[in-house]
């Protein structure tokens, strides 16, 4: 634990009831909104990839990437059930509001963590289990327990863990990491700090509250919206590689051209938008960014790489 | 269930959890023979 964490009461999770959790604590501790996301853009990554691979080993490969996802959200959310007691967002999740044992959230993502990579080796290939490790102890170790409650660069160097997975789905076809794969990886890489940037932005009383040194709490909203701009900037061209490398055709370029310039355009309005509203705008629109330029990646390769 | 009589709401829930684990443990199983079999005719 931190020098922060040791200042935290400790949380009501010893006194719960044994069994007091329903299956609904189980579900929620597998973050199921951020593992949407995370599989996804893992599949994005399958499908995306040369090559061919049997659907129920397909099938095995995103189970596999939804299991590790569901199991670093478990183990975050039992490391920070102290700080997670104290911020309104957190408060009601299982272990804080005392209806789950920490004992049993870690040992839920634990065995999550371990069956979800020895299944990924075992029914996929090595290199996938091998991406889907590291992602899950990034997570883990090197975001929730190193970084967040120590340095303002925490989600930039912990992005990476949110980046890895359309590598994890290109290696369980390929065997193998490549460019195309590693141009996947650094669009969700660039997209991640303006993307929590922007949530911070409007919320960064709680994450003062407990000492986390979000980027707004220890640089200010200036430093905060010159950094969005910087990080939206360098975004728009690494959105553009999938199209230069050839990967996806010319309605992929100019669809997210045009995404990146309002993503742009967003972060402009946020440098002068001295309310909370811009830094919503943004958070809002980002979510859809991603999501619209891997949905159009998949529509460029079903339909032939032809648009 | 929730209507059988001396069953507490920890029963009812701990019997949700069963049964959730069941039905885990079975998919996990039909889920490991496929793979064997996909495996096995060398895809």
């Amino acid at each position: 634990m931190s020098d922060i964490s040791m200042d935290l009461p400790e949380r009501a999770g010893g006194a719960c009831l044994a069994g007091g959790a329903d299956i609904a604590d189980f579900v929620a501790l597998l973050k199921p909104r951020v593992m949407s996301l995370v599989v996804f853009t893992g599949f994005a990554g399958l499908f995306l990839a040369p090559g061919a691979l049997h659907p129920v080993l397909a099938l095995v490969a995103m189970l596999c990437i939804a299991a590790g996802a569901g199991a670093s959200g478990a183990i975050n959310m039992w490391y920070e059930r102290d700080i997670d007691a104290l911020m309104r967002r957190t408060r009601g999740r299982p272990l804080p509001a005392g209806r789950m044992a920490p004992g049993e959230a870690l040992g839920f993502g634990g065995v999550l963590a371990v069956g979800s990579v020895v299944m990924m080796g075992v029914a996929v290939n090595y290199v996938a289990a091998v991406l889907l490790a590291l992602t899950i102890a990034f997570y883990v170790f090197v975001y929730t327990i190193w970084l967040k409650r120590r340095t303002p660069q925490n989600i930039v160097i912990g992005g990476v863990a949110g980046a890895l997975p359309p590598m994890i789905g290109w290696a369980a076809v390929t065997g193998s990491v490549a460019v195309e794969s590693l141009v996947l990886f650094a669009i969700i890489f660039m997209w991640t700090p303006p993307h929590f940037w922007a949530l911070s932005l409007f919320n960064s009383g709680d994450y003062a509250k407990v000492g986390v040194p979000m980027l707004p709490v220890v640089a200010g909203a200036r430093e905060t919206k010159k950094q969005i701009l910087l990080y939206t900037g360098l975004l728009l061209p690494v959105t553009l590689a999938p199209w230069w490398l050839g990967m996806a055709g010319a309605l992929y370029g100019v669809a997210a051209g045009l995404l990146g310039l309002a993503f742009l355009g967003l972060a402009v309005r946020v440098w002068f938008d001295e309310t909370s509203q811009g830094p919503r705008r943004m958070f809002g629109f980002s979510i859809v960014h991603l999501f619209l330029l891997f949905v159009l990646l998949i529509a460029d390769k079903a339909l032939g790489g032809a648009a | 269930m929730a209507g059988r009589p001396g069953l507490t709401e920890q029963h009812r829930r701990q019997r949700a959890k069963n049964l959730a684990l069941l039905a885990v443990l079975a998919t996990m199983a039909v889920l490991f023979y496929l793979v064997t079999i996909v495996r096995m005719g060398g895809q």
